[in-house]
């Protein structure tokens, strides 16, 4: 379970860190849409140098990167494989029952492959280097239009921050439970279907009763220290925009403005 | 059997970013049937070292043999059950891992999983919940409409219910009242000489002196220090040193700066003999 890497933050010094949330947050989503704009060798050259860059620009160890991919590599593969062997069109090389290799089906399996990749490698530059609490402040900050709405979204920012603080308390609490049940002869690893679901419930009615206690005791304990709700709050964690988010933001028009030029109408 | 530990080191999560030592070549053996002591701060490598026996975690280096077992970074998985019927864990705050419909369910569910049956499984049940100081009719009740305390107790209770033959406690009376700590250490007390081995993690130097009659010192994942309580006590300097305290007795006696002491009393018995004898004089 330690391997998971996916929403891990990873310790660091560069210009990335130093980067503003909610820019961050806002150019990884701008990315994935313009990443569907590539549609010819050279636009998919300019994503993968534009993806290189951010990713060099973290100063982080490779292996972080690979890790982040490692996960959906079968699932990139399958896509692939699948664009590779069912696309039909171009010059036909092979061809067997439903199966064909063609020019066509060999540059989509190729593009999809970049345009997967490219996309978990962004998506990780922004978790691996932004702090939980940071990404629940950019989404509220990203919420806010929906105000108008009348989604409370300073509640649902709230319930962000306090899911986020409990995941690796949770987590722990989990593992700890976990050992004291195996040092009672509990058995999670072994056995059929059945036998693993029931040898579960150890594990998990103590993590439910644990968790609503939590919750109860948390709640009584903001209500004495002043919290009434979500109305006249201040704002302790204040996000600022530097000019490093500007340039951020303008790497990302950039690429647009690229892609846009470079793409086959 | 004795427990023996040879160049024991533990690594979390090696070869990743996140790589911290736990265990640095421990080496030590304890004897059958004794009371030891595993003290030391906060994060000196107790709660890391008393997992490993009963290979909740397994060395990255060494080896550690065990109720006649050889525990190595190699050894599967599989064959661990036996081991854990024999080597039983109790951590901190035990009460988190309730969970059946019933007390007496609850502490028979450790013996069911090492091969009692039913029957027997409840009756031993029975005989631990009186064991621990609960009276009978809780047994039925729901474990989570208890006290602290009396949770405390069921799960206690419930790790010791299959008489593991090695039983590990960390800091098993943190958070109980002083009448229910005592009990709970007397209980361990009295297992300990009914012939098993007992390990206790600890931060109550009190209870070290009271109870044990070995103990190892950790600091920074190394055993910097195995005597017996007499001997880690006597030495201020180095406990100081240290950042370890002492027995509330040796303390008070060392106030008593116009007494002498035959030798260094460790309990409160020991400091109001030591105190006649000065009177006396």
């Amino acid at each position: 379970m330690s391997k998971i890497l996916i929403g891990r933050y990873v310790a660091g010094d560069s210009i990335i860190y130093r980067m503003d949330p909610r820019g961050k947050l806002l150019a990884t989503i701008l990315f994935i849409l313009f990443v569907f704009l590539a549609n010819n060798p050279v636009s998919y050259v300019i994503v993968t140098i534009f993806s290189f860059v951010a990713v060099v620009a973290t100063k982080l160890k490779p292996k972080i990167f690979w890790d982040g991919v490692k996960p959906l590599i079968w699932l990139i593969l399958f896509t692939s494989f699948l664009q590779l062997f069912f696309t039909v069109g171009g010059t036909v090389y092979w061809q067997w029952t439903i199966f064909a290799l063609s020019s066509y089906g060999i540059t989509n399996a190729v593009f999809i492959f970049i345009r997967f990749t490219v996309i978990i490698l962004i998506s990780t530059v922004m978790t691996v280097t932004t702090k939980p609490l940071e990404i629940a402040d950019a989404i509220e900050w990203l919420l806010k239009p929906l105000k108008i709405v009348r989604v409370p979204v300073d509640k649902i920012a709230l319930v962000m921050s306090i899911a986020l603080r409990f995941v690796p308390t949770l987590f722990d609490e989990t593992l700890k439970i976990m050992n004291a049940q195996r040092s009672r002869g509990a058995d999670f690893n072994n056995g059929g279907l059945i036998t693993r679901a029931k040898a579960i419930t150890p594990l998990l009615v103590p993590l439910f009763i644990n968790s609503l206690e939590t919750a109860i005791d948390l709640s009584t304990a903001m209500e004495s220290r002043g919290y009434r709700g979500d109305q006249g709050r201040t704002k302790f964690r204040v996000l600022r925009w530097s000019y490093l988010d500007l340039i951020n933001l303008a790497y990302f028009i950039l690429l647009l403005i690229l892609l846009l030029v470079f793409r086959t109408h | 059997m004795p427990i023996k530990f040879e160049n024991v080191s533990y690594t979390y999560s090696p070869d990743t970013p996140l790589a911290k030592k736990g265990l640095d070549k421990v080496n030590f053996e304890l004897k059958d049937g004794s009371f030891n002591a595993i003290i030391g701060h906060t994060g000196s490598g107790k709660s890391t070292l008393m997992q490993h026996f009963n290979a909740l975690l397994k060395p990255t280096n060494g080896q550690i043999e065990i109720a006649g077992m050889t525990i190595t970074a190699d050894t599967p998985n599989k064959n661990l059950k036996n081991l854990r019927r024999h080597v039983s864990l109790v951590f901190q705050f035990p009460e988190m891992q309730l969970f059946e419909n019933t007390v007496l369910e609850d502490i028979a569910f450790g013996p069911k999983n090492f091969g009692y049956d039913k029957e027997k499984a409840l009756t031993s049940a029975k005989y631990w919940l009186k064991k621990v100081g609960l009276p009978e009719e809780i047994g039925g009740r729901s474990p989570f409409e208890l006290s602290g305390g009396q949770m405390r107790r069921v799960a206690i209770a419930g790790v010791m219910a299959y008489e593991p033959d090695i039983l590990c406690l960390d800091e098993p009376a943190a958070g109980l009242d002083p009448l229910a700590r005592k009990q709970m250490m007397a209980l361990f007390s009295e297992y300990q000489k009914e012939g098993h081995t007992v390990i206790l993690v600890t931060h109550n130097m009190d209870d070290v002196a009271d109870y044990a009659d070995n103990v190892l010192v950790m600091e920074h994942g190394k055993l910097i220090k195995e005597d017996s309580p007499k001997e880690i006590f006597k030495d201020r300097k180095w406990l100081q040193e240290h950042h370890l305290e002492e027995p509330k007795s040796s303390l008070f006696a060392a106030k008593l700066t116009n007494y002498k002491f035959k030798k260094l009393p460790l309990t409160i018995d020991e400091l109001i003999t030591g105190i006649e004898n000065n009177l006396k004089r």
